[in-house]
């Protein structure tokens, strides 16, 4: 019999600790597949960062570094000068990459580093148990903001494609979603254009995948995909930041 | 050769691939040196947003197998004890250099050896060491560069070369020894698997107490094996010495120079000079104070390394200390001045 499914090579053969209806399994098998089909795995060192997805460096089949809180653009950053033949991505949460690792984010991506940043936005720290994130929405309630984030003195939700997008360095910055089957297939075009980007020396690419954290948003994995439509799309809307590719310019 | 300039040199030929840092003085020469040749000798050179960013790069270029390096200062290198813990904790190799200067805070940019405690004890948090060389001279710090790519190597760890302001602004002749080369193959290196072998994983995390803890241990008995063959120290007429000092660095050549002026004028006095600081050179300070009816510690600091010298000892011997800070170096008559007045009071 034909298979028509299976595993990709790219991702481990291992049980992985995220919670039901978490999104990061769809995100580490949309990676798996394009580092698959670029048939890449073998030349591939990923960062993991601090956060829910420390442990990516179990649950994906090729070389990885765990990195310090933040820092994983600057160890990318590492891997890349000192060995331009390896294709390099990090993984990120939004507390990881746009709070503790603003400045690592933004250098690389203004050094034009030859690197792919994966932003996953759930807009909230997830593994530590729900606390205010620099992403967390005006009102949303977490640990940290029980009343609700307070834009007066918590101040505002950083937009992260578009700040980066300001940046020269910066190759392609896109946001993207996986709430849904069509926009899940959108993601993955969007992983797999970054990375052709790296390939081609093209410079700093970031993929921001929206995200779900059914656990610490208190919904359950329909809701929590609900809210992301009704809620953060609206504040972070999906499109195409920046392409420096020739498609990109025409468009 | 300027001391910085000269460390930049050594490291180049002994094989460093990557320089990653950050401008802070007193140790500026020493990037710019990099910026200078490591290119044209295949390397990288890259300055960093950060003193974080720059150890983080180390972290990564190291992880992916290559020689690397980054250099600073003293409040530079209390920014990057975040990426030396996690370098000690992944068992990488990489070289660190510390021209220090005057603390606590922003301090002065004047030598200083106040951050020996930081660099013997605590270099970030968590139960690690890293190998600290104390060099005394231009040439020394070359000859240490070398030593200390190898060592990192050898033993898969964070190798400090502890200088201060003094040495790395001086200048004195200086020769390069044809260094042979022994980089062994990094096979837990994560530069692609290649499809040839199993991945590679560079981490620091081990969330069951258990395995934290073998690590922890494995990584101690190999500090073992290096406290047992990798301690230096140089002994100076320490034989017939009623005084010894201790002094390491820098302050060791003024004190070697209290000691001979002490000489003269009839005093035995003997240096014992660490050049290794971790592992601490126990044993050969014993040895030399084998005749000692006390003991002097000098350093540019308010005592640090005297504490090491009393547990070294075992409190069996008077253990004075004499230091200037902030800055200030001593002169060997204030330091002649101090061996006279301990040698009255013995």
């Amino acid at each position: 019999m034909a298979v028509i499914f299976q595993k990709p090579k790219s991702l481990s053969d291992v049980t992985q600790h995220y919670c039901p209806g978490c999104t990061h399994g769809i995100i580490h098998r949309l990676i798996a597949e394009v580092i698959d089909d670029m048939d890449i795995e073998g030349e591939t060192v990923g960062i993991s960062p601090v956060g829910c997805s420390v442990l990516a460096y179990n649950y994906f089949n090729f070389d990885m570094i765990q990195a310090p809180h933040g820092r994983a653009p600057a160890v990318a950053t590492g891997v890349k000068r000192a060995r331009p033949d390896l294709f390099t991505f990090t993984y990120q949460g939004d507390g990881d990459l746009a709070a503790i690792g603003t400045a690592e984010m933004v250098h690389a991506a203004s050094r034009g580093e030859n690197i792919t940043i994966i932003f996953v936005n759930n807009t909230i720290y997830g593994m530590t148990g729900g606390q205010m994130a620099p992403t967390t929405l005006s009102g949303q309630v977490t640990q940290t903001t029980p009343f609700g984030r307070d834009i007066k003195t918590a101040g505002y939700p950083i937009r992260v494609c578009e700040m980066l997008a300001t940046l020269e360095g910066t190759a392609f910055a896109r946001r993207v979603s996986v709430d849904t089957p069509q926009n899940v297939r959108e993601a993955k075009k969007a992983i797999a254009k970054a990375f052709e980007l790296q390939k081609n020396e093209a410079g700093f690419s970031i993929v921001e995948i929206l995200s779900t954290c059914p656990t610490n948003w208190g919904l359950n994995p329909l809701n929590s995909l609900k809210r992301i439509r009704e809620e953060v799309i609206p504040y972070y809307p999906l499109g195409v930041y920046k392409d420096k590719t020739k498609e990109g310019e025409s468009s | 050769m300027k001391g910085n300039e000269a460390v930049a040199e050594a490291a180049i030929r002994a094989g460093c691939k990557c320089f990653f840092g950050y401008p802070i003085t007193p140790q500026n020469e020493l990037p710019a040196y990099f910026a200078k040749k490591l290119q044209a000798s295949g390397g990288v050179f890259l300055q960093a947003e950060s003193e974080i960013a720059a150890i983080n790069m180390v972290l990564g270029a190291a992880s992916a197998g290559v020689r690397s390096m980054t250099s600073s200062s003293s409040p530079g290198i209390s920014l990057k004890a975040e990426g030396i813990s996690y370098i000690a904790g992944s068992d990488l190799p990489c070289v660190i250099v510390n021209v220090q200067r005057g603390g606590p805070g922003l301090g002065s940019i004047q030598p200083s050896q106040a951050d020996y405690l930081q660099a013997t004890k605590a270099m970030g948090h968590g139960d690690f060491h890293v190998i600290v060389y104390a060099p005394c001279s231009v040439q020394e710090m070359v000859d240490t560069v070398f030593k200390a790519f190898e060592i990192a190597d050898l033993y898969r760890m964070p190798v400090m070369i502890l200088a201060d302001g003094l040495l790395g602004q001086m200048m004195e002749p200086v020769s390069f020894p044809d260094f042979t080369l022994s980089e062994p193959t990094k096979k837990w290196a994560a530069d692609g698997h290649g499809g040839k072998r199993k991945k590679n994983i560079i981490n620091s995390l081990f969330l069951q107490p258990d395995d934290l803890e073998r690590t922890i241990r494995e990584r101690f008995a190999r500090y073992d094996e290096i406290k047992a063959r990798e301690t230096e120290a140089e002994l100076y007429m320490t034989e017939d010495a009623d005084i010894v000092l201790v002094a390491y660095g820098a302050t060791a050549r003024v004190v070697k120079s209290a000691v001979n002026l002490a000489r003269e004028q009839g005093i035995k006095a003997g240096l014992v000079r660490p050049v290794t600081l971790w592992p601490f050179p126990e044993k050969e300070l014993n040895e030399g104070a084998q005749n000692a009816r006390a003991l002097l510690c000098c350093e540019m600091s308010m005592g640090q390394m005297v504490d090491d010298v009393k547990l070294a000892i075992n409190c069996s011997k008077p253990v004075t200390f004499y230091g200037r800070t902030g800055g200030s170096i001593p002169s060997p008559t204030e330091i002649l001045e101090e061996i006279k007045r301990i040698g009255g009071v013995v």
